[in-house]
């Protein structure tokens, strides 16, 4: 589940193709776009948060870090920042989501995994 | 000693194949007639069959709770905190097989749920019982003959989302007060923890009134945005992460309801360089509370996962750290002497991994563990990760984010305002630690540290009585200590005048 497309993304987010498959089942469960939150902290804390698009209410203090297939992937500017500003691959795997996620599939959920950044500038 | 696993001949605990909801004092089927299946982490195989519960199982417990609120609200607080006692000498009666199915669920060790889980679990139950006799209403005179009256009154129903580390403590914690304060809940325990608290509904679950306490299990985005969202809760308690801490409370929001939020951590546990002074029992106990990190597993919002220790006694105080932490005993939590149990998720161990592998890339130096360790037999696909110790600095992402695994990453501070820059330089406020012979050092740092619990020269103790809660993004509202009553009650005022004089406006 880990090989890596670049293509259809755009910001510091890529996806594979599993998670593609999995946000294209949803979109079309949902009739329209999900969207990302990364969460931080305490027990499910380091989880990409998915909901139904405009579910979670963004405000000022938070950043679009990237789009997947037409979904946004958003985080706390602070914690964007505290974290030096990461690349995420968002991934699925075997679990069950945390807090209010859609799953991503029966026994999925998303996950992001880190890249590290493509150049020293930040 | 060693407990047999729940269900097997021998072990204090029973287990049936599958599950129901405790709604309005009965165990009902999910409206959905789907289960999921609970894993034990210490083995990955199947414990039982819960609730794969939906939105209409929470309208249920809502009704049940409904119909409870009034004669629960309006009992007296001695038959309140009676019920209360009970439920505490009920838990404790069963302390060993709640010890047993909580550390079997969980993961933790079977030597921290007897000492400390189940115990505190009990205590809680009695401490809000107190509380709420020696509760009084205050009464002003605002001036000759204008008498304001303020009476205390219950909430109504009230929605509980707790999380997977301390399933049983957890819902002591939000239970007790709410329970205490007249309240009925609505309860929905973590997914990868469904069952303990289906034990402890049997234990103390005919003790409380039908519908005073409902638990309902199944997928947060299911049943626990019912609930959150739901217009006949008045008021929400959640214990997880940031968003979902965000979304309850923008939930809340449409509602007008208030919200109490424990978010998470990343607490420092700062050593000074006189706590290696002398060799002693203090330099034993602060070793100790070093190694703290590895408590439940490191599954703690307060875990001290970032260890602050002054550069001049660093070589000689970590080395005696490392010691202590390959001491540490890993494996089957039913064992008394283990000391680190599983984590409680498969997903757990590769996001810890991840966090691992990310502080090596990052530069950050493996001092101890870093690997899944080997524990054969019936736990060799148990969810183990050894006791890891990561050396670096502050912002590297292993010092910033919570792992919520037992890692460590440990730096080195010059003096104390350095120690300060580095303690307060997270996002998070939830817990720290400091550590130092010198009482007005200890004092200054405790107060200039930005979260709401310092523990000086301890750690990770959580006495009801002591108020326990987070600055910064850490949460909002405070745990065990009888404020928490403030957060499950309104106000009601009563402005009297027993003058007979109009007022002469009109």
């Amino acid at each position: 589940m880990s090989e890596k497309v670049e293509y259809g993304t755009a910001g510091r987010v890529t996806a594979t193709r599993a998670a593609r498959r999995a946000i294209a089942a949803l979109c079309a469960a949902q009739g329209g776009p999900v969207m990302f939150v990364q969460s931080g902290g305490c027990c499910d804390g380091s989880d990409p948060m998915c909901f139904p698009g405009g579910e979670f209410v963004l405000g000022d203090g938070d950043m679009l870090v990237g789009v997947v297939d037409g979904c946004t992937f958003h985080m706390d500017a602070e914690q964007y920042e505290a974290l030096g500003r990461p690349f995420y691959l968002l991934d699925v795997e075997e679990g069950t989501p945390g807090g209010f996620s859609l799953a991503a599939g029966d026994g999925l959920h998303f996950v992001t995994r880190v890249e590290p950044p493509r150049n020293k500038t930040s | 000693m060693k407990y047999e696993p729940p269900g097997r001949p021998g072990s204090p605990v029973d287990v049936a194949p599958r599950y129901e909801n405790f709604i309005g004092g009965k165990w009902q089927a999910p409206s959905t007639g789907q289960y999921s299946v609970n894993l034990c982490p210490a083995t990955a195989k199947p414990v039982c069959e819960v609730p794969k519960s939906g939105a209409e199982d929470i309208e249920l417990a809502l009704d049940a709770a409904h119909a409870a609120k009034d004669a629960w609200g309006e009992a007296s607080t001695a038959q309140r905190a009676a019920v209360l006692n009970k439920v505490a000498d009920a838990i404790d009666a069963h302390r060993e097989e709640l010890a047993v199915a909580e550390s079997w669920d969980n993961g933790k060790p079977v030597r921290e749920t007897l000492a400390a889980d189940i115990p505190l679990a009990a205590d809680h139950f009695r401490y809000f019982a107190s509380a709420i006799r020696a509760e009084e209403s205050e009464i002003t005179e605002i001036e000759k003959d204008l008498i304001a009256y303020h009476f205390h009154e219950p909430l109504g129903v009230v929605g509980q989302i707790i999380p997977f580390n301390f399933p049983l403590l957890m819902a002591a914690w939000k239970l007790a007060p709410a329970l205490a304060a007249g309240n009925s809940s609505v309860l929905k325990p973590a997914s990868p923890t469904p069952w303990s608290i289906l034990k402890l509904m049997e234990a103390v679950g005919d003790i409380l009134p039908p519908g005073a306490v409902n638990v309902v299990n199944g997928p947060g985005a299911e049943i626990g945005k019912a609930l959150a969202t739901n217009k006949r809760i008045a008021k929400v308690a959640f214990t997880g992460e940031t968003t979902t801490g965000r979304l309850i409370m923008q939930y809340a929001s449409q509602n007008i309801i208030p919200v109490t939020l424990e978010l998470g951590g990343k607490s420092p546990n700062i050593f000074f360089n006189d706590v290696a002074a002398k060799d002693d029992d203090f330099l034993n106990k602060a070793v100790e509370g070093l190694v703290l990190y590895a408590f439940n597993k490191g599954e703690v919002c307060t875990c001290p996962s970032r260890a602050l220790i002054q550069e001049d006694i660093y070589e000689e105080f970590m080395g005696r750290c490392l010691d202590r932490i390959r001491a540490i005993k890993q494996g089957d939590p039913l064992d008394t002497a283990t000391m680190i149990g599983p984590q409680v998720s498969k997903q757990q161990i590769e996001k810890i991994a991840s966090y691992v592998e990310i502080g090596l890339k990052e530069g950050a130096e493996l001092l101890a563990g870093g690997h899944r360790p080997a524990v054969g037999g019936e736990f060799a696909d148990g969810y183990f990760y050894e006791p890891t110790v990561l050396k670096g600095h502050n912002k590297m992402r292993v010092f910033q984010e919570e792992i919520f695994g037992p890692v460590l990453a440990v730096t080195t501070f010059k003096d104390e305002a350095e120690a300060l820059e580095i303690a307060n330089d997270t996002l998070y406020g939830l817990g720290a630690g400091v550590w130092s012979r010198d009482g007005a050092l200890a004092y200054r740092m405790g107060r200039a540290i930005k979260a709401g619990r310092v523990w000086t020269n301890c750690y990770h103790q959580y006495p009801a009585g002591a108020a326990f809660g987070g600055y910064k993004v850490s949460g909002i509202g405070r745990e065990t200590h009888k404020m928490m009553l403030e957060h499950y009650s309104q106000t009601k005022n009563l402005l009297v005048s027993y003058g007979t004089k109009p007022l002469g406006l009109f």
